[in-house]
């Protein structure tokens, strides 16, 4: 068990959760994450380590309650307790003095990357962070990273906060800065849904700025042992949960990753009846 | 019950004349819809009959025929005078975990192998026999364990809660040790819980074994990664000596074009997925998993033949084995294979895949395979399968499932850079069991590669009683 201190809803359906695991909290370093059971009988959920005190022993976990799985975390947080918290997972942030570095959060992605602008920073970095949302409620820890950044840009979609657009118009504003000035960014990071990822790649390319991404793959154990989180990577079949999660986002498969990641929103792998059902009428979601 | 002087006053010819007796197993058509257990078990008529086959040989090659060395005669003499419990004393005295042995051993590549009886004709079923009798003392609540030992005031700590791992562990508490496994899942077992499915060994067991090494008072820790949570020299400030028996886990893939198409599986994944999360559950588990009218797994081994069954009973009506070599090489159990037949598995021999094929949405439609024919012995000794020029044909499939072999984990020894490992990232140990860290013991498949649950089993006995003889020369008690 897992021991909950403290729960808080950041943003519609966006909680942030603090949990007592020592050994996690003072092995962890920024880049990697954790799985977790919320219950007995409860999928195996991976969730970036956003942050950690290895004094207090916690880390914070940021959980976005969109499906069963992550719902359950937050039912099970709120009850106090979390069945099975694995980790920490992955490899680490490879952290370099860039100079300049722009860091590219989407929607609950701006979780993942969090821990990545902090340490960046922490080695003398010049961070510049955009955090876009489809609106302003659901932007998230803008505040919190404008502690360490040198400048944090929010994007909406609606315009309801910051500028209006998506993430990928603010960082073509900073590509287009001279290669000198202390706009232009000398690496991206970027996490969010990976159209999102994808559009930054395609951007830095031309470039060849050095551009990272953080893959969120399925996964089930996050040790190597099943090979379910694979994606494609210059060629090669790359273990996310293990070779990554962070990838140079120029090389990564996104089409094959997208396609892996909706596998079980298809008819053919749910087992209650009704969509066997519809499975046998040949439809699929 | 049998009575005792009859068994004695057998002549051989009469012990001749009983044939082997059948196990009584669900019937196919029922079994391919459940995951219950395929064989139901001896009744204790049929055990002592069966035992009564044993012509008490002087040379007992059945003996060295075990890995563990079971004294095989002894215990079957008092099956067949109907003793069973002191069958069990026996039984349990060299095995500690008869009930899954008894299930899980290729018996007819050890004991029953060289059985006598079995040169003319059938041997002694003695798998079957090792199992009545764990089923036996399960049922009439006899247990082995012996009254708690002092306590040594040494502290073990063992890697990995699979067969090699529970064992070593039961072993270390009877000798009084303080006994800690760290277990990367959540969950105990190892492959017996996640790989092997519930058709062929019931998890009660597993969980009953576990159970029992909890009350000698082995504490399990869930959730530890060595390597990641904790390291090798992490533990061994808090632990005098160490076991590490974390298994072969990391699968291999075919390395064809197509393997990342939606449908297509490690046979470690599916199984993983079904038996460790629950989806043999159907609606009750939240693991949700790939289903298809026809799955082809690739493979021969034990893995491919519990991948392919159990995609069968999820629903695969057509569910074909494609394996590069021939029958006679697949390394599965003698039995897995006549149960699969039983269950209507298609087995294709002699084929290798080109490609696996997929539709518009990213989901597996069909394989690629080219036929292959048996050329020169390879370093293994069997034949090796060579492509047949200009075969190839397609195979629709929904589902494909890759179980043709496992390598190490690198995630530990990667942490822990003094450990020397052969070129494959296997763990060396010495006769001893030690690696090349002093105190620092392995066994089971990260030692030997993928083997068998029996000799992890063997591996984990034999290291707890080098760990203890190293703890009392090395070590000075903690109190
Ligand atoms: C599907 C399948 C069917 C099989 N059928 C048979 C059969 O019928 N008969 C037979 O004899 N053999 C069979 N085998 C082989 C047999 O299961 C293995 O040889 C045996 O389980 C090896 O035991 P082990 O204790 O070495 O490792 P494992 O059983 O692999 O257990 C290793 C344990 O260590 C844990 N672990 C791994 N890394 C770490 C880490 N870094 N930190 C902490 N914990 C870790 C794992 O989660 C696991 O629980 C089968 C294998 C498979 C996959
Ligand atoms: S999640 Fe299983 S190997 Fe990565």
């Amino acid at each position: 068990m897992f021991k909950i201190l403290s729960e808080q809803e950041i943003a519609p359906a966006v909680h942030r959760l603090v949990v007592a695991a020592p050994r996690i909290a003072a092995a962890r370093q920024p880049g990697q994450f954790v799985i977790v059971r919320a219950a007995e009988g409860a999928e195996r959920i991976p969730l970036t380590i956003a942050d950690a005190d290895s004094a207090a022993g916690t880390i914070t976990l940021i959980v976005q309650a969109v499906g069963d799985g992550t719902r359950r975390i937050i039912e099970q947080a709120r009850a106090g307790s979390l069945r099975d918290v694995a980790g920490p997972l992955g490899r680490p942030t490879e952290i370099e003095r860039f100079g300049n570095v722009a860091c590219v959060g989407g929607g609950v992605g701006t979780a993942v990357l969090f821990p990545l602008a902090k340490a960046l920073a922490a080695a003398g970095n010049a961070v510049t962070a955009i955090i876009g949302g489809r609106s302003k409620g659901l932007v998230i820890l803008h505040q919190e990273m404008a502690e360490f950044c040198r400048q944090v840009l929010v994007t909406t979609e609606d315009g309801s906060m910051g500028i209006k657009g998506f993430v990928t118009a603010a960082l073509a504003e900073l590509l287009a800065a001279p290669a000198d000035s202390a706009q232009r960014p000398a690496a991206v990071y970027a996490v969010g849904p990976v159209p999102m990822m994808r559009a930054v790649a395609e951007q830095t390319r031309p470039a060849g700025i050095r551009t990272i991404v953080s893959l969120n793959p399925i996964m089930v154990d996050g040790t190597g042992m099943c090979g379910g989180c694979r994606v494609t990577v210059g060629g090669q079949i790359r273990f996310a949960c293990v070779d990554g999660p962070e990838f140079d986002g120029h090389a990564v498969d996104y089409a094959e990753l997208s396609s892996r990641q909706n596998a079980y929103l298809d008819p053919r792998c749910k087992l209650d009846e009704q969509l066997a059902a519809s499975q046998k009428k040949g439809s699929r979601a | 019950m049998a009575d005792p002087t009859e068994n004695r006053s057998l002549t051989p010819k009469e012990r001749l004349a009983i044939g082997r007796v059948a196990m009584p197993q669900q019937d196919p058509a029922a079994r391919v819809t459940n995951f219950s257990e395929v064989n139901l078990g001896l009744e204790e008529s049929a055990a002592v009959m069966e035992a009564r086959r044993c012509l008490m040989c002087k040379n007992r090659p059945c003996v060295a025929g075990c890995p563990v060395g079971v004294r095989i005669p002894e215990f079957l003499e008092q099956v067949a005078q109907g003793n069973f419990a002191t069958a069990a004393e026996i039984l349990y005295g060299d095995n500690a975990l008869p009930a899954i042995a008894g299930r899980v051993c290729p018996q007819e590549r050890q004991c029953e192998e060289v059985c006598v009886r079995g040169k003319k004709g059938q041997s002694v079923a003695i798998g079957w026999l090792e199992r009545f009798i764990a089923d036996w003392s399960a049922a009439h609540g006899f247990t082995a364990a012996a009254a708690k030992p002092a306590a040594t005031g040494y502290r073990v700590a063992v890697v990995g809660s699979g067969p090699g791992g529970l064992t070593a562990a039961g072993e270390l508490a009877k000798r009084g040790h303080d006994v800690t496994i760290f277990e990367a899942l959540h969950d105990s077992g190892g492959v017996l819980r996640y790989g092997i499915p519930e058709f062929r060994l019931p998890k009660r067991i597993v969980d009953a074994e576990v159970a029992g090494l909890v009350s000698l008072g082995v504490k399990i820790e869930f959730n530890v990664v060595v390597g990641k949570t904790i390291t090798v020299p992490d533990m061994l400030k808090d632990f005098d000596a160490c076991f590490i028996a974390n298994g072969a886990g990391l699968p291999v893939f075919l390395n064809v074009p197509g393997e990342n198409l939606k449908g297509v599986y490690s046979a470690n994944e599916y199984l993983t997925r079904v038996n460790l999360m629950g989806a043999w559950k159907g609606s009750q588990s939240s693991t949700p998993i790939a289903r298809g009218a026809t799955a082809v797994v690739f493979g021969g081994g034990n893995t491919a033949m519990d991948s392919v069954r159990t995609a069968r009973r999820l629903g695969s009506q057509r569910a074909v084995l494609a394996y590069r070599r021939g029958r006679a090489e697949m390394p599965a159990r003698a039995e897995e294979v006549a149960h699969a037949e039983e269950e209507g598995i298609e087995f294709m021999f002699l084929v290798a895949p080109v490609e696996i094929l997929g539709d518009a949405q990213g989901w597996v439609r069909a394989v690629k395979l080219q036929r292959m024919e048996l050329g020169e012995p390879d370093a293994s000794g069997r034949r090796r399968p060579v492509v047949v020029p200009g075969s190839d044909f397609e195979l629709p499939a929904e589902l494909v499932i890759v179980a043709v072999g496992t390598k190490a984990n690198p995630l530990l020894t990667r942490t822990c850079p003094q450990l020397a490992l052969n070129p494959w990232g296997n763990i060396i140990a010495d006769e001893n069991h030690m690696t090349s860290i002093p105190g620092v013991f392995a066994g089971g498949d990260i030692v030997r590669g993928g083997a068998t649950v029996i000799l992890a089993m063997g591996d984990g006995k034999e290291a707890a009683g080098r760990i203890d003889q190293y703890l009392r020369q090395n070590k000075t008690p903690r109190r």
